[in-house]
């Protein structure tokens, strides 16, 4: 049904367009900024992903959005909004889940409720702020014309604070994320480490969404990640492999999307898609079919 | 209040739709499946930009796409339990898809539309006619339906699947069906509330429904209720403010209901026997 959407553009020559590029300031901006935010996103997402806390990444993602229109609202700069929500949603989540870990359906009800509640507001906050539709895309589904070098910047000290926090505190968070209970008997303080991790990824998040807008950033934060951990169980190459993905993920789309009149955030995640697909199919193909059968029969029938 | 047809229209699809939500919400949440309802609201947003960009009726565009991939997460995932990963992966990428369509429907149209889009993903129940309404009421009318005649079993597989399947009870096969059910539940709330905030109604109500009563039939009437009751009182909110957008105010009165439900329990909760040893379980390791 979608397969005749110009995905066979993507064979774009990089190299020799990269002049072109590079040609306006605005652009330059662009690829610094996502330069950036794909390395944090990717070790953050990294994390994310082997913790298995997709939905609350996803819903403090979408907390950019109710972000940006309050500060729309007030006549703030849109990155304060940004890092109030997204930091506030994230020691919501981070709390509330501590107290409703027992029972997984409970914590995924809680965080669905602060998501529509977060994106209800923004909605809100939409509506009394009168002003031209027309902005609210942006918001949604990023755009990267309007990049300043006063962002550019912000986002670097953000990407160096974050990649501090995870060089201090990245061995015991491994610990805690890979086997819960026994790093807690080994004395690693997993709820501190788990609400630090929440609110690193919120204020992650609250950097990207400028670039690829609320509802997207998801898709630089959950699919390097997810790609690389498919390629390797190794922890230090999939790390690496994961910015290596997120960068080139991003630089490609903002290419695309430079060069072809489609928003950036199309391209993003039609990339992005692709790469993980391909990840998949290799890695199905890899692994010997039969075992994968019998390994799911086993797991269909535990009684 | 009443007297207005457009607000008629409201209360018989927004009561129908929450019905339906409040009813497969609760499952959605006994099986921790909030994820899936996630990527489906966005699929929704996808699937009815699609159909406004091809020139077909936006419902078609809707139900196709949502129901399509619930069938697709539950044949990913091992016992219709997908993995949240690739859950994850896909919907963003759907959802960049939307943005294209977007895009497209925009140029197509002559620029100046970025209405469609915001009706989709935000809902636009005053914006109902009474044949849309009368047409979502139905539709919900037969979720509910289905929902009722596999309460029994599917509440079975949810709480115990091993056991479920031992004594013949078809668990793969209902957790398909659940996930159909919940696509087509998003496709109607998507008309309502929008796609973005139906995620609301499936979530809240069903979520302070647990925590209220352990007898599961009290929690899914209770469920549905608390649904039912956010949307009027969310109708009738915005109705007196026009200000307030009416899945704005639904959403709000369904996460304070909430809200209210997590306070009032988290206290009478670590007295029960039963919480306090799988407490204790798990904390004194």
């Amino acid at each position: 049904m979608v397969s005749h959407l110009p995905i066979a553009a993507l064979s774009v020559d990089l190299i020799s367009d990269f002049r072109q590029l590079t040609a306006y300031p605005f652009m330059v901006n662009a690829l610094e900024a996502g330069t950036i935010v794909a390395v944090i996103a990717g070790v953050v997402g990294w994390f994310m992903v082997l913790r298995r806390e997709t939905f609350a990444g996803h819903t403090l993602s979408v907390m950019a959005f109710p972000g940006a229109t309050f500060a729309l609202l007030l006549g703030l700069s849109a990155a304060v909004g940004y890092y109030a929500f997204c930091g506030a949603c994230a020691v919501v989540i981070g709390v509330s889940a501590g107290g409703t870990r027992r029972h997984r359906g409970e914590e995924s009800a809680v965080t669905g409720t602060v998501q529509a509640f977060g994106l209800a507001c923004g909605f809100l906050f939409l509506s009394l702020y009168q002003g031209v539709l027309a902005g609210y895309e942006n918001l949604l589904f990023g755009d990267f014309l309007g990049i300043t070098r006063g962002q550019v910047l912000t986002l670097a000290i953000v990407c160096v604070l974050a990649l501090g926090f995870f060089v201090i505190v990245g061995r015991p968070l491994l610990f805690a994320s890979v086997d819960d209970p026994v790093a807690r008997a080994a004395g690693v303080p997993v709820r501190g480490l788990s609400l630090a991790f929440m609110l690193a990824l919120g204020l992650t998040v609250a950097a990207t969404a400028q670039i690829t807008g609320a509802l997207l950033v998801f898709a630089l934060l959950v699919a390097p990640a997810a790609t690389a951990q498919l390629i390797t169980p190794r922890i230090g190459a999939s790390l690496v492999l994961t910015v290596l993905l997120g960068v080139l993920i991003t630089w490609v789309g903002l290419a695309l999307a430079y060069f072809y009149n489609y928003p950036v955030g199309f391209y993003l995640t039609a990339v992005a898609f692709s790469v993980y697909v391909i990840a998949r199919l290799a890695r199905a193909a890899i692994d010997h079919p039969t075992l994968l059968q019998a390994r799911s029969r086993a797991v269909h029938a535990p009684a | 209040m009443f007297a207005h047809e457009f607000v008629r229209n409201a209360w018989l699809a927004g009561s129908a739709i929450a019905i339906a939500s409040g009813l497969i919400g609760y499952f959605v949440v006994l099986r921790a499946q909030v994820f899936a309802g996630d990527a489906l609201s966005h699929v929704a947003f996808t699937g009815a930009l699609a159909a406004a960009a091809a020139g077909i009726d936006i419902r078609i565009g809707l139900f196709a796409a949502t129901i399509l991939i619930a069938l697709l997460l539950g044949a990913l995932g091992d016992r219709s339990h997908a993995d949240d990963v690739a859950i994850g992966v896909t919907f963003a990428a759907i959802l960049g898809l939307g943005v294209y369509f977007l895009a497209l429907f925009s140029t197509g149209s002559g620029g100046g539309n970025g209405l469609l889009g915001a009706r989709t993903l935000f809902g636009s129940i005053f914006g109902l006619s009474a044949t849309d309404a009368l047409i979502a009421a139905l539709i919900a009318a037969g979720i509910i339906a289905v929902v009722l005649a596999i309460a029994r079993p599917l509440l079975f597989a949810s709480v115990d699947a091993g056991v479920a399947a031992a004594r013949g009870v078809p668990v793969r096969a209902l957790g398909l069906l659940l996930l159909a059910l919940l696509g087509a539940t998003t496709a109607e709330a998507t008309q309502a509330i929008g796609a973005l905030l139906l995620l609301g109604l499936l979530a809240a109500p069903a979520g302070a429904a647990q925590r209220l009563t352990a007898n599961p039939y009290h929690a899914l009437g209770l469920s549905a209720g608390l649904a039912l009751g956010s949307t009027w009182a969310g109708l009738t909110i915005s109705y007196l403010i026009p200000k307030l957008p009416p899945s704005s105010a639904i959403i709000a009165v369904a996460a304070g209901i909430y809200l209210t439900a997590f306070l009032a329990t988290s206290n009478l909760r670590q007295l029960r026997p039963r919480r306090a040893i799988s407490m204790i379980s798990r904390t004194e390791t």
